[in-house]
């Protein structure tokens, strides 16, 4: 039994914490939990939501212009959607750097299969399979890719819509939202769907900027300048800046707030 | 009603009475929509008493967003006020903190977003009353199908000069399946090898009464 002045207690585990320490777990190497956080905290550059339908041969993906700076419109004319190959393109939303990041890699992965030569290109279900696992080692790290990303795509006779946010979440669905974008535009878009399971190509589009319109009606960090990306057998063809036309005349409805 | 993540009452009335040509929905925190709504309609009851006139919507407005401004938001009530006076049909909403607005539609709650998607897709000014109330149908069902906070069925409620109608339901668009099946096991299911019944041997040791108090 020692009696004597009180001795700090040994870290846990060698370069670990000590009891009452501050620590954050995270982070490769010995010691890194003790480092400062260097990751994404938050995002600077953002943009809005993304919306995805799927029809009867292909699926069509649509995201506004604008890259937000909290509440500045700081760019207006910048493309939040990236044509992977001739069968995948990809929508992002959220912080903007990392989406040009995730754009270097995804473009490099793209050269360096082509120089393969054999044949082969990447599946819009390959893409989101992989970007599925890149979002959650990131997350699983304390380093995110602070994006919620759309992947578009039709290969083999079969249209493809998927999802994957920063935690990792992944999933397919014939419609698809990000953002704001879930609460205003999924439930329009769904409700078309229920009442046409399948629908033609133009039907989609249609959906498509009903959905931006309302959008840019009711988000305020949205703008009314887009783009559209519809993916077929043909390949991907990339329409844009289109402009929406909002319908103001119920301001003459409106005067005061009693 | 929700009360956190459990639904408390599926089938709970929201348009609550104000005065016979004004009702309000009521959105946020149930007993402060229910009470709020009670007071200014009881307090609006005596208004009209004095003025010997029918009560506007305005002046509802006006007494639920002093009431509300005055309790600085603590009051969670989100309301849709509308009715018909003799200055013609109004619609409100007033927020939790007191501030109101007045608009051809409005829509309040979590399933407000899913609800005033619908409105922007559908609306037009001037509409017929039946497609009207479809509208309003669409707008709720959209909060119901795709909000975690909305669900059950539609009510509805008409106001206009010379009539009301209070439809409740005015869509089921949640109805309760039918059990398919009796899964009740008879007696019998179970074999009983052997029964033991054993008696508690209790002595009453002692036995008083007291009267209940009933004066």
């Amino acid at each position: 039994m020692e009696v004597g002045g009180a001795r700090l207690p040994p870290p846990f585990w060698a370069g670990g914490p000590s009891p009452g320490a501050a620590y954050s777990p995270g982070g490769i190497g010995i010691g890194a939990g003790l480092r400062p956080y260097s990751g994404t905290l938050s995002p600077m550059v953002t943009g809005a939501s993304v919306l995805g339908v799927k029809f009867e041969g292909g699926v069509v993906i649509a995201a506004d212009m604008m890259g937000s700076y909290g509440s500045l419109a700081r760019f207006r004319s910048i493309s939040r959607l990236l044509r992977v190959n001739d069968s995948t393109v990809l929508g992002a939303s959220g912080d903007y750097a990392d989406f040009q990041y995730l754009t270097q890699v995804i473009n490099q992965m793209v050269i360096d299969e082509e120089l393969l030569g054999d044949g082969h290109s990447y599946s819009p279900k390959a893409i989101h399979s992989w970007l599925t696992r890149v979002m959650y080692n990131r997350r699983s790290k304390i380093n995110p890719l602070w994006n919620t990303v759309v992947i578009g795509g039709f290969y083999n006779g079969e249209s493809f819509l998927g999802y994957v946010d920063m935690l990792g979440v992944a999933y397919e669905a014939p419609t698809l939202a990000t953002g704001y974008g879930a609460y205003l535009a999924q439930p329009l878009m769904r409700e078309t769907l229920e009442k046409k399971p399948s629908l033609t190509k133009e039907e989609a589009r249609d959906l498509i900027e009903r959905c931006m319109k309302i959008l840019y009606y009711r988000d305020a960090r949205s703008f009314n300048r887009y783009e559209v990306a519809t993916v077929t057998e043909k390949g991907v063809e990339v329409e844009g800046p289109l402009t929406l036309e909002a319908n103001w005349d119920i301001a003459h409805l409106v005067s005061g707030f009693e | 009603a929700t009360e956190g993540m459990v639904v408390a009452d599926k089938n709970c009335s929201k348009i609550h009475y104000i005065s016979s040509n004004i009702y309000c929905c009521g959105a946020g925190t149930a007993a402060d929509t229910e009470m709020t709504t009670q007071l200014i309609a009881s307090n609006l009851e005596l208004h009209a008493l004095s003025t010997g006139r029918l009560p506007r919507v305005v002046t509802a407005n006006r007494m639920l967003k002093q009431m509300l401004f005055r309790y600085q938001g603590y009051i969670g009530a989100a309301l849709v006020l509308g009715g018909v006076d003799v200055t013609g049909p109004h619609l409100y909403s007033i927020y939790p903190h007191g501030s109101t607005d007045k608009l051809p539609y409005v829509t309040m709650g979590s399933g407000s977003l899913a609800a005033m998607a619908v409105f922007e897709d559908k609306y037009k000014p001037d509409m017929e009353e039946e497609e009207a109330k479809q509208l309003v149908r669409d707008a709720i069902a959209a909060g119901i199908y795709n909000d975690l906070g909305s669900g059950s069925n539609i009510d509805i409620c008409v106001i206009s000069k010379n009539k009301l109608d209070f439809i409740r339901p005015y869509d089921v668009a949640n109805r309760k399946g039918e059990r398919y099946g009796r899964y009740k096991c008879e007696r019998g299911t179970t074999a009983v090898l052997t029964e033991n019944v054993a008696h508690l041997e209790i002595e009453v040791v002692d036995e008083t009464v007291q009267t209940m108090d009933t004066s």
